[in-house]
């Protein structure tokens, strides 16, 4: 079975889809009702082993669909055009991420396509047909609206309002609440990181906090253990300051040796993450960005935890040191 | 042992072991959470689902009309029945740990002011309450003439067997035998209690919530079609399951098999739960590197202490100390640098907890998980210190003769 969204034509267009091969459905064929389908680069590559399928025929149910686009890898992540119901879901938000639907139909020809098979949730009436959409008393279409000015936002919204009204008395709505947030703030609102994900990110780090406490304990014994070997530099004319920077940059040392022992250690940790079994284990990587990020953490904190240690084997008196040599 | 010049030789070192201590105190408030987390997932992974696992499977059939359904659940029906080991096979619309179909909100009065909580209804055919295994523990189970037949979403009316916890929950206290409650226009009487049915999507909701079940009988019909379930001998599951696939497959030919939901309820479980084994794993993974690290910055520091006093220890044994005084002169001074951290974890772990209790719902972490954290760090403190105490002990005396 294969997830199918039933979408207009401006969708491709609104959210910058990318194409392999053809192209989106036309506006005529959205009014028109035409079977005619885009498909996404997965179910292209194992229906067709990736080739040129613009024109073939998919069987969906009882119908024969046409294919006129496929996509290329595409891959937006939350599914945010999906995204709904997170408040309810107790945290447990990991299927936000799941890959795009296989199968994108005109909307009205998806709604033809699978009569009778859809599910409603959010009802607030009784469904006189189960698996039939259109005119039942449930939340059926999710509205993306492409507003560039705060007025046409004002607009919209006074447009919707107005609808609701009119819809309450004919007798169609329960209730007049309308709300229109926008991309971020309907992400926000569905809880899109999922509780497990943010409870991870505070263990991160307090093992951080753990790991730079040790890390100050272990860099001050290291540089009082030299303290005669100080004593000598200074004795022979190095400043405090010369210590001082000689003691960071040994920790700085300390800090991208650990960095490049950690992106390794990432590495396995991320294709142990692959080998899960959760929706967002194929986003699980290491770019660019992100590596000199982490290697630029490490650096600082070592640096941030060699401070102290420093400061102190700058401090050290060398006329104490030399004689006890 | 004397205290006081383990103390005052402390006061000399002020920072490192402040660091140490520190580092130990936020161990502590890690270890104490991260178990508690743990611990919680453990406990709602074993999660009763009141239904006879180890002999269930479901079988999930899609993709025909609803006009087509009386003749392919006949089919299907009469296929899976055939095969050999199966020992029975009813209609059931929502599966634990399985496919959800029936969850919807319920009020305690008919004109829908006194919201009762959103709970999932079994829609289940003749022999399914059996097929289940579900205890029912008061009133009766569910009779012949209870099935009616149905043409929408579910039966508008029947007599229902509910859970104890959402009999609990919507009638505290009371006897829930003849009580009512109403989804919008439909109305429903209680007239069974089930000792536990879980939901099939356990993990959505909260502890309270995951037994939040009702059992509605009702007769195969357009919208009660295609989706099974299977029982046989535990042992012979897998087989029974496998050829029953393959016979539906023969049988039915023009419709769907949806294989991803297509399992025996022990596999469903496994799948329903593998986030929380992800995240009770990965917890353990972090708790032992956590621990590793303290331990190791201990062994470090402790050795330095032992290299810079070895002068002082010589002479403590030429004047009369054996090893045995030195090793414990050690010990004791991790013990007291653990036991500051560990004051301070106590106190962290709390604030910790307090924290994880606003930003992630989770609840009040149980006091006992304090002790057992302290005897942990302890243990781990006196392990580590071990080997520097050891080499500390095998100071020879002659060393406070040379280079004073």
């Amino acid at each position: 079975m294969v997830p199918m969204l039933a979408t207009t034509s401006e969708f491709f267009a609104m959210f910058k889809v990318p194409f392999q091969y053809g192209s989106a459905w036309t506006a005529a064929d959205g009014s028109s009702r035409a079977r005619v389908a885009v498909i996404s680069s997965d179910l292209n590559d194992k229906l067709f082993g990736g080739a040129n399928s613009v024109g073939k025929t998919l069987r969906l149910k009882d119908s024969d669909v046409r294919i006129v686009g496929v996509m290329k890898r595409w891959r937006p992540s939350p599914l945010f055009y999906d995204v709904r119901g997170g408040r309810f879901a107790e945290g447990q938000t990991s299927s936000f991420y799941v890959k795009p639907e296989g199968v994108f139909m005109p909307f009205f020809s998806g709604l033809e396509v699978n009569e009778g098979n859809f599910w409603q949730f959010t009802c607030w009436g009784k469904v006189a047909t189960p698996g039939h959409l259109q005119d039942a008393p449930c939340v059926w279409v999710g509205l993306w609206v492409q507003l560039d000015s705060a007025t046409k936002v004002a607009d919209y919204r006074t447009f919707i309002a107005n609808y609701a009204q009119q819809q309450k008395l004919l007798g169609r709505f329960a209730n007049t609440d309308t709300r229109m947030p926008s991309l971020m703030q309907w992400l926000v609102f569905n809880h899109v990181v999922p509780s497990d994900v943010k409870l991870q990110t505070w263990l991160a780090f307090a093992f951080l906090a753990i790991c730079l406490f040790n890390m100050i304990g272990l860099l001050l014994a290291k540089f009082l253990r030299r303290s005669s070997e100080i004593g000598v530099r200074r004795a022979l004319g190095a400043s405090r300051g010369a210590i001082f920077a000689q003691c960071l940059v040994e920790a700085g040392m300390v800090g991208v040796v650990g960095g490049i022992g950690g992106w390794l250690l990432t590495l396995l940790g991320l294709w142990l993450v692959r080998r899960q079994p959760v929706e967002y284990a194929d986003l699980a990587h290491l770019d660019i960005g992100m590596f000199g990020l982490t290697l630029a953490l490490a650096v600082a904190a070592s640096l941030a935890a060699g401070l102290l240690p420093a400061l102190r084997a700058s401090r050290v008196a060398p006329a104490l040191q030399l004689k006890t040599l | 042992m004397q205290i006081r010049p383990i103390l005052s030789a402390l006061r000399k070192h002020r920072l490192s072991t402040i660091l140490i201590a520190l580092e130990i105190a936020l161990a502590c408030a890690v270890l104490c959470n991260a178990c508690f987390i743990i611990s919680q997932r453990i406990t709602a992974m074993q999660i009763v689902s009141g239904v006879d696992e180890a002999a269930l499977a479901s079988v999930q059939l899609t993709g025909y009309d609803s006009a087509q359904a009386a003749d392919v659940d006949a089919r299907a029906l009469a296929a899976l029945r055939a095969v050999p080991g199966v020992e029975s096979v009813s209609l059931l619309n929502s599966i634990p740990f399985g496919s959800r179909r029936g969850t919807a909100g319920i009020s305690t009065d008919a004109a829908g002011q006194h919201f009762g909580g959103v709970i999932e209804f079994y829609v289940g055919g003749p022999g399914s309450l059996q097929t289940l295994g579900t205890k029912v523990i008061a009133g009766r189970a569910p009779q012949t003439d209870d099935f009616h037949a149905f043409t929408s979403f579910m039966p508008d009316e029947g007599s229902v067997q509910i859970t104890q916890a959402l009999a609990e929950h919507l009638w505290p206290g009371a006897d829930p035998l003849g009580k009512e409650f109403w989804m919008l226009k439909s109305h429903y009487r209680v007239v069974g209690v089930l000792k536990n049915l879980v939901r099939p999507d356990p993990t959505g909701w909260t502890p309270e919530q995951r037994q939040w079940s009702v059992f509605l009988p009702a007769q195969p019909g357009p919208y009660l079609t295609g989706s099974y379930l299977l029982r046989a001998n535990s042992g012979d599951l897998p087989r029974v399951l496998r050829d029953a696939l393959a016979a539906v497959a023969k049988a039915v030919p023009e419709v769907v098999i949806d294989r991803e939901n297509s399992h025996a309820l022990t596999d469903l479980r496994r799948d329903v739960f593998k986030n929380d084994r992800a995240m009770a794993g990965m917890l353990v993974g972090v708790i032992t590197a956590m621990l590793l690290v303290t331990a190791l910055g201990i062994v470090g520091l402790a050795s330095f202490w032992v290299a810079q006093r070895r002068r002082q220890i010589g002479i403590r044994r030429a004047i009369g100390a054996t090893r045995g005084d030195i090793l414990r002169y050690f010990q004791t001074e991790n013990f007291l640098i653990v036991s500051f951290g560990i004051v301070l974890g106590m106190l962290l772990a709390f604030a910790l907890n307090l924290l994880l209790m606003t930003h992630y719902e989770l609840p009040r972490l149980p006091l006992y998980y304090l002790p057992i954290g302290a005897l942990v760090l302890w243990g781990l403190g006196q392990l580590a210190v071990l080997g520097p105490a050891l080499r500390a002990a095998a100071v020879p005396p002659v060393v406070a003769t040379r280079s004073v």
